[in-house]
């Protein structure tokens, strides 16, 4: 909250501030109307004046026109402030979230991230308009009140003071006992975001299992969870108004019996009293409207915490300054005794080793499970190895800034992402290349019949997820994505096996004709897709059990020969028979 | 058109009103306390007044007997007012909440019993923030607004019929100013209200969006797309926050108007009056009463009028949230729809045509029959339409032309859950939820025992990959789960698959992300399993398919060829060149 006032505030100081002062005349224009009437009833009325009357009259619609403008402009120029404002803040937000690491983005949980830029930010844009409309009026009115019965009797004004302390301490203990509550219903709309993304990317699943009832009740428990949390938040915060309400009071009690107590010593009139309880009103109607900016505020406060939260999250993965000396060697890519654990307890890589050199081709196969993604991840750098280097031309890759570093690659993930968007924008994801190099990478991509079939074209907007295409249609859009830069390195990360084989052959063929100087990384399950790579990996639990070309490992490797055995036995019995 | 809107916010309004009308005792029971603690904290300035009656006499003459006695009860009163206040708060967040409670839970039963086709059309983002946001917006203006505007009727009128009493000639003036406000406030809102909507509706894309790009925030980074990403995203944030400025902007008038008015009336009450009061018709004391009645009958309705953009704001949310539980679900079951028990698993497509946008149909006049405890399996090169057949055997889609049967049961005339319950299904797609690997397991059958899914597990071959676990079957899969790798998520869905007792078997390229031996000693558990059980499988493998029972080949929505393996190689035709390709 602090850093929202003070960094994401302070350019709109000046603006808030002469805000501040166009509603402040409002308000004392708008306060003066009483006043007038007071004197009209007073003095001007027994006077018996028509043209006394009318010019009063016309005063208090010219007063009455200033209240209008003025209040209006304010109104807007606070509008206006917490627009700018919550733009700002959601765009660094955003900004910050974009470039979170997986791990950290891991932490914070997806669902989290997206509550938080949502309904949080949204919470913090109502408060920042609504404290700048409704905190002038009140506080004038406060001031204003008490500076007017400190005039009529001070000593009365100090009885009604002291209980001042008491209000400030329940309203600020109410918020600080509330603002935890908010931050934990928060929490729990998080719950709420992540169940209805996990329904709604699953629902063919839940149908078909019949279980819509269950994943209904399952919301309800969150539903109910939230609620709750809802009314207790709620309920606490409410006790601030009736607190306030009561303290006044006794304290106007205490005015009377200390008026009582001067009456009777000589030292006030009954008249001040009186005068005293009309403005007393106005004090209290006043303290009740800012008990009621607190329940704003109190939201906000554990929503802007959860943003700045994240906004102030450091980075953990820096570049690291440039090594002195710079490892050269004639390798183009090299992973030195590489080891790796997500949680840190067990590994999932071990001690990996290779070499490529320029254009050269690295298939990696193994079991489910063995590590063959991670070492694409590493590879990318969405996470930092425990142990070993890897190196890019001869550099850590630690040592090159990111937006140098994932220019270098083109690739294509197990669960990859399409968008909302049109075809070409899919491939093209922003970067600057032409509409022949697109149309070309969808060529190589083997994707050109379907993507220029009648109907469809390039500027056709796929469906969320990219639901009305096939599994090997998005296969081929996300491969031509990867080839469209003509990337240095290419990483397909089992992205054929969607793909039947005719296809699948085709490009191999494509990217050795003319993908030469592409550094490819070739992760399968089909040994047809990587036999013909210049080396290949071959991972068991993260640990290399071979490393070598398709003869090589045919000698040393039992596991490979085994995978190769069952999946081309019968090729050869056929290549026999034809 | 103009009709057509207002009759549609008068139906939003009757239908939040039905919601409230559940509680119309506790509203009830609101109304009362709301007169209660209204009728109270009049007792207080009147005690007040009697003290200082008490106090009148002056110096060294003060009752401070009386004093004492009416400090008393006006402490007393104060705390009773207090203490019904806060009940009446208590009430009203209670009411609140269990309308909210109720109007989520409708949007996400309706959500869950949507066609399948309207999740590929809506981002989540967009559904998130109906749920969400707008609830929370109608729920804000129920709470606070409600008693609020409840509290403006009783004051209103008592004022109003006291004005009457004093001064009816007086009161013309407010024939005047009432209606002007009235009528400014219409053109205000009429004016506003479209904006309103539009803050909502923008408020949900910018959701929608982020949606989509915190899910795909790998592939972002992977090609370094962060600030291109926002950059698009700076464009819908600046669009949400200028319609939300550009509803307050309009909406914010509408207070100070109305203030304005209220003024105006008190300006030309003061005139008038004096003019009544030279003519002789009127007192001081009657003109100074008046107009304090006067203040306080249009204090209300300058604060109603200050909350009207929220009210605004909250029919705009509320229309949104209406207009999702109006969303066709999925037509209901046919009349005298049956159950489908014990299949035996005879499945028929007879002239089956389909398609997802008309005119341009995936299915053509497509025929098969597969006979009870047999292995169909289903090639072709991509996009054939191959998954578009299982959206019409579980009847996620209707079809447009020809029919499909069960046991020769027309699948229309059967109940969508028995139909549904009938098959077993794995996808490519895997899904998995937040829950522990035991759950996501026995998510199909829900008194499934440990044993039972252990045995699912070690047939699927990830039991050992489990128990490795430090949590074993009790590990908890979160959200991206980062260490589990997609082929072992497809192997937790075979598991949960296995452990169905349904008669027939759908496989979408259920094992496309494992490696093939695991998968042959998958398919070895399977076949133990698909005994006596009708499968359809579809794969691009080639060698998983070999022995079954009818290969068939589509291409285009049609079904080029079929037969065993044997034979469709011996015919040298299609398969002949899909399975050619995977050497060449």
């Amino acid at each position: 909250m602090k850093k929202i006032l003070l960094y994401y505030l302070r350019p709109y100081y000046w603006r808030m501030t002469g805000g501040f002062l166009i509603k402040f005349i409002g308000t004392i224009m708008d306060l003066c109307l009483p006043w007038i009437l007071a004197y009209m009833i007073d003095t001007v009325i027994p006077g018996k004046e028509k043209s006394q009357i009318y010019l009063w009259g016309v005063l208090m619609i010219i007063c009455s026109v200033f209240a209008l403008t003025f209040n209006i402009i304010a109104n807007r120029m606070a509008s206006k402030v917490a627009r700018d404002t919550t733009e700002q803040i959601r765009h660094d937000l955003f900004t910050k979230i974009t470039y979170l690491s997986n791990r950290q983005t891991d932490g914070f949980t997806k669902p989290s991230l997206i509550s938080r830029l949502t309904t949080d930010t949204y919470h913090v844009h109502q408060m920042l308009g609504r404290i700048q409309r409704l905190g002038v009026r009140a506080p004038i009115l406060v001031i204003g009140g008490i500076l007017v019965t400190l005039t009529l009797d001070p000593v009365l004004t100090l009885v009604l003071i002291s209980v001042m302390p008491f209000i400030v301490w329940i309203t600020f203990s109410v918020s600080r006992k509330s603002i935890p509550l908010y931050t934990d219903l928060q929490q729990s709309v998080d719950q709420f975001v992540r169940l209805i993304r996990e329904d709604m990317a699953g629902i063919r699943v839940i149908k078909a299992l019949s279980k819509t009832d269950y994943e209904k009740q399952k919301f309800d428990v969150i539903n109910q969870e939230v609620v709750q949390k809802e009314r207790t938040a709620g309920i606490t915060m409410a006790a601030v108004n009736p607190c306030m309400n009561l303290l006044l009071n006794f304290g106007l009690v205490f005015v009377i019996l200390a008026g009582a107590y001067r009456v009777q010593m000589g030292a006030s009139e009954v008249g001040k009293i009186l005068a005293f309880l009309t403005y007393f009103t106005i004090i209290l109607n006043a303290m009740m409207n800012i008990s009621k900016m607190f329940i704003i505020i109190s939201k906000a406060v554990a929503s802007a915490n959860r943003i700045v939260e994240v906004i102030e999250t450091e980075e953990d993965m820096q570049i690291e300054p440039k090594a002195e000396t710079i490892k050269k060697e004639s390798a183009y890519l090299i992973f030195d005794h590489v080891t790796f654990s997500y949680n840190k307890v067990e590994p999932n890589l071990s001690d990996i080793y290779f070499s490529l050199k320029k254009g050269e081709t690295l298939g990696i196969i193994g079991a489910t499970g063995s590590g063959k993604s991670t070492i694409a991840q590493l590879l990318m750098r969405f996470y930092d190895p425990d142990q070993g280097t890897i190196y890019i031309e001869g550099e850590d890759i630690r040592t090159i800034p990111f937006s140098v570093l994932r220019k270098k690659f083109g690739v294509v993930f197990q669960n990859d992402t399409m968008f909302e968007d049109s075809i070409l924008e899919n491939i093209r994801l922003g970067r600057d290349l032409s509409f022949q190099e697109v149309q070309r990478s969808v060529e190589y991509a083997r994707a050109k019949e379907f993507v220029e079939e009648e109907g469809r074209g390039y500027d056709n907007t796929l469906s969320i997820r990219g639901a009305n295409l096939s599994g090997g249609q998005k296969q081929r859009i996300f491969i031509a994505r990867a080839l469209a830069a003509r990337p240095n390195i290419l990483i397909l990360d089992d992205s054929s096996s969607a793909l039947d084989y005719k296809t699948d052959a085709f490009l191999r063929k494509e990217l050795r004709e003319h993908f030469q100087t592409t550094t490819t990384i070739l992760i399968a399950q089909r040994i047809s897709s990587i036999m013909q790579s210049d080396h290949i990996l071959v991972l068991e639990e993260g640990r290399m059990i071979g490393y070598g070309t398709h003869s090589e490992l045919m000698k040393t490797c039992s596991v490979y020969r085994e995978i190769r055995n069952s999946q081309m036995g019968k090729e050869e019995r056929i290549s026999d028979a034809v | 058109m103009q009709s057509d809107t207002k009759i549609h916010r008068r139906n939003t309004i009757l239908r939040l009103g039905t919601y409230l009308l559940e509680y119309k005792f506790l509203l009830l029971f609101a109304l009362f306390l709301t007169i209660g603690s209204n009728l109270l904290s009049l007792v207080g300035p009147m005690l007040s007044g009697y003290a200082i009656d008490a106090i009148e006499p002056g110096a060294g003459q003060v009752m401070w007997e009386q004093v004492f006695f009416y400090a008393g009860w006006m402490l007393v009163f104060y705390i009773a007012s207090s203490v019904l206040s806060y009940g009446l708060a208590v009430l009203m967040i209670s009411i609140s909440r269990k309308v909210v409670y109720r109007m989520r839970r409708d949007v996400f039963h309706r959500l869950m019993e949507l066609p399948v086709g309207y999740f590929d059309t809506h981002q989540t983002g967009d559904i998130l923030s109906r749920i969400s946001y707008d609830i929370d917006t109608v729920n804000t203006s129920l709470s606070n607004d409600l008693v609020q505007i409840l509290a403006t009727f009783i004051t209103v009128i008592g004022a109003f019929s006291m004005m009457i009493f004093i001064s009816p000639k007086l009161v013309l003036i407010f024939a005047f100013t009432v209606p002007l406000s009235i009528v400014l406030t219409k053109i205000i809102t009429g004016k506003t209200r479209p904006l309103f909507r539009l803050r909502s509706r923008k408020l949900g894309e910018l959701n929608g969006f982020v949606e989509e790009m915190i899910s795909g925030q790998k592939t972002l980074k992977a090609y370094h797309r962060e600030d291109y990403t926002i950059e698009k995203f700076d464009a819908k944030n600046t669009d949400a926050v200028e319609a939300y400025y550009r509803a307050e902007y309009y909406g914010s008038v509408v207070g100070p108007t109305v203030n304005f008015i209220n003024n105006l009336s008190l300006s030309l009450v003061s005139v008038f009056g004096a003019l009544l009061f030279l003519a002789g018709q009127m007192t001081v004391g009657n003109i100074s009463s008046f107009i304090l009645y006067s203040r306080k009958f249009s204090g209300p309705i300058n604060e109603a009028a200050n909350i009207i953009s929220e009210l605004q704001s909250a029919l705009a949310a509320a229309e949104r949230v209406f207009s999702m539980i109006d969303e066709l679900p999925e037509p209901a079951d046919a009349k005298a729809a049956l159950e489908l028990a014990d299949v035996t698993g005879e499945v028929a497509l007879s002239n089956v045509s389909f398609g997802y946008t008309k005119g341009d149909p995936i299915l053509k006049n497509l025929s098969l029959t597969a006979e009870h405890g047999k292995l169909i399996a289903v090639v072709g090169t991509t996009g054939a339409g191959k998954t578009t057949l299982i959206n019409l055997l579980m009847r996620f889609y209707d079809v447009w032309e020809g029919n499909i049967t069960v046991d020769s049961k027309d699948i229309t005339k059967v109940t969508r859950s028995s139909l549904r319950k009938a098959y077993a299904m794995v996808l490519q797609d895997t899904w998995l939820f937040q829950g522990s690997i035991f759950e996501n397991i026995a998510y199909g059958k829900e008194d499934a025992t440990l044993e039972e899914v252990i045995e699912a597990a070690k047939a699927a071959h990830i039991h050992s990959y489990i128990t490795h676990l430090p949590k074993g079957y009790q590990t908890i899969l979160t959200d991206e789960g980062t260490n589990i790798s997609k082929g072992q998520k497809q192997l937790l869905t075979i598991a949960r698959a296995m452990l169905l007792d349904a008669h027939m078997l759908i496989l979408d390229e259920a094992t496309s992300n494992v490696d093939t031996r695991t998968e042959l000693q998958i398919q070895r558990a399977m076949r133990e399993l698909m005994k006596g059980k009708t499968c359809f499988v579809i794969a691009h493998r080639l060698s998983t398919i070999q022995n079954a029972d009818n290969i068939l080949v589509v291409e285009h929505g049609e079904i080029v060829e079929s037969g065993t393996h044997k034979e469709l190689m011996d015919s040298q035709g299609v398969y002949y060149q899909l399975y050619r390709a995977q050497f060449e």
